[in-house]
């Protein structure tokens, strides 16, 4: 953004127009300033959550469309993204702590055998995160038993695989047919994304959810669990 | 290019519609074998928005199919989510080269399976990549404006391996150059044409056989 900007003080704003500065600030991946503007917000008294959606995760939900409009790049969402997380740093043990802010369900999500591009999943995690589910991140290269394990241990209210490769996108039809066999998907609805991937594949290896997008993905996703927080 | 298409030896009209990442080894291959063919590219940086390629490609298609023969399509399916083999299911004058991209059809399909079993964190490198590494990667990804993203990027890698399609001392540095920029481990394989030389030579073959349309 312009010059001008860096004059900005944050301190005097007032609270509308100091959640339109950090979305922007958000935007333009201004990590410092975005910290800055989420402890302001918490010393005047506002609520965790509402910072949350209010500044991050709409501010987030702007750069997502505009990366798929293809206005911004890869690079520009992931300056946006370590913005996010500063402002979630704040953010978090709050949360953790408070008794309303339970948890909305449990996410396990991994990049699926074979891959290792995992910007597009740990993007879908930040958000789900902020939309209130606890998010269990597998990482990269997970495979069925991997995935089998986790669902063990923590029980998820959905299961997540993201894949980029076309080579890899199968894989995702694997595990979902390991979940069938062992009668899981009826309780597990899952829901697959990466950019090469569309409804149609979608529908082809029987997933329950296609997320075309980061903020897509977590509305989706707070609708199967009919949760809002 | 405008007007007619040109006939190659056998009278055949044929068009080589590529990648401009592989448009140096087309011409390279096109010496080396002695044939004739048109030969178009769509950009090489389409590689990081693979989205245009398919509505580029029907354009071209559309466009200038029916001024040849045979089509070959110089691409793998690179990021387009199997949308290029659909849309060539309705050219059947097309037929496009094997594999998911390009690493693969140089370094050859077990061969690059095999290269990603012994170590998947690898991240390859042609001569294409390697001179133009600066520009398509390192500030294709914004390294140059954010240079804090490298880790975000490249933390699960490994090694760089460069599949050599030429011995250039120069383009060897190069890539050597690009590994150590990364940070990774610098491997060096001779590939040549791999299966670009291969299915070049069977789509210029398999038109002879055919009528020619003058
Ligand atoms: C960035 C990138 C990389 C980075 C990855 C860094 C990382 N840590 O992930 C680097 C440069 C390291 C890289 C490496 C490689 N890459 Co790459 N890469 C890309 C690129 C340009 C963008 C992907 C990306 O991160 N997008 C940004 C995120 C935000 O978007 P996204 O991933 O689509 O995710 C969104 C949605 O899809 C969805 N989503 C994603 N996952 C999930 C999961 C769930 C559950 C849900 C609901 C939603 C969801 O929400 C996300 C957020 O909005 C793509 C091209 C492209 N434009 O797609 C190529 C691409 C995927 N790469 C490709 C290739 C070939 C490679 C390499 C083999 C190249 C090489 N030279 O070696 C290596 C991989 C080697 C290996 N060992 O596997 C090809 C794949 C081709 C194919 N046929 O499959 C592509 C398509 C480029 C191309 N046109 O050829 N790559």
């Amino acid at each position: 953004m312009s010059d001008q900007d860096e004059d900005i003080i944050l301190k005097d704003l007032d609270d509308n127009e100091l959640v339109a500065q950090m979305q922007d600030d958000l935007y333009d991946g201004m990590i410092p300033e975005v910290t800055e503007g989420t402890q302001i917000l918490l010393d005047r008294g506002w609520d965790a959550n509402m910072v949350l959606n209010d500044a991050l995760v709409e501010g987030m939900r702007i750069v997502g469309e505009d990366f798929r409009d293809g206005i911004l790049f890869v690079p520009e969402v992931l300056q946006s993204a370590n913005a996010m997380k500063g402002g979630m740093g704040l953010l978090r043990p709050i949360l953790a702590n408070s008794s309303v802010n339970s948890s909305v369900g449990t996410f396990v999500i991994g990049t699926v055998k074979g891959d290792i591009h995992d910007i597009g999943k740990n993007l879908v995690g930040m958000m789900l995160e902020g939309a209130g589910f606890e998010v269990v991140d597998l990482g990269i290269n997970t495979d069925v038993d991997q995935f089998l394990h986790a669902i063990d241990e923590h029980d998820p209210a959905i299961l997540g695989m993201s894949a980029l490769l076309t080579t890899t996108m199968p894989y995702m039809g694997v595990v979902i047919e390991e979940l069938d066999k062992r009668d899981m998907l009826k309780d597990l609805p899952v829901m697959v994304g990466g950019a090469p991937l569309n409804q149609e594949f979608a529908d082809a290896i029987n997933a329950h959810t296609y997320g075309r997008d980061a903020a897509m993905s977590s509305e989706l996703a707070k609708a199967i669990v009919g949760k809002n927080r | 290019m405008s007007g007619r298409a040109n006939i190659s030896a056998q009278g055949n009209r044929l068009l080589v519609l590529a990648c401009g990442a592989i448009a140096k080894e087309l011409v390279q291959l096109k010496s080396m074998l002695g044939v004739e063919f048109d030969l178009q590219c769509l950009p090489a940086g389409y590689h990081n928005t693979p989205q245009n390629i398919v509505p580029d490609m029907k354009a071209i298609l559309d466009a200038r199919g029916d001024e040849y023969d045979r089509i070959l399509i110089g691409y793998g399916d690179c990021g387009t989510g199997g949308g290029l083999d659909r849309l060539l299911e309705t050219y059947p004058k097309a037929t496009r080269l094997p594999g998911a991209h390009c690493y693969a059809f140089f370094a050859g399909l077990p061969e690059f399976d095999a290269m990603m079993q012994e170590e998947l964190g690898s991240f390859f490198l042609t001569d294409y990549l390697a001179l133009h590494f600066e520009t398509l990667i390192w500030k294709g990804m914004g390294l140059d404006r954010y240079p804090d993203l490298l880790g975000m990027y490249f933390a699960n890698y490994k090694r760089v391996v460069y599949l050599a399609q030429t011995d250039d001392a120069a383009i060897t540095a190069k890539a050597k150059a690009a590994a150590d920029k990364l940070g990774l481990d610098f491997e060096r394989r001779d590939t040549g044409y791999g299966l670009l030389y291969d299915d070049l030579k069977t789509f210029i073959e398999s038109a002879k056989g055919e009528p020619a349309h003058v």
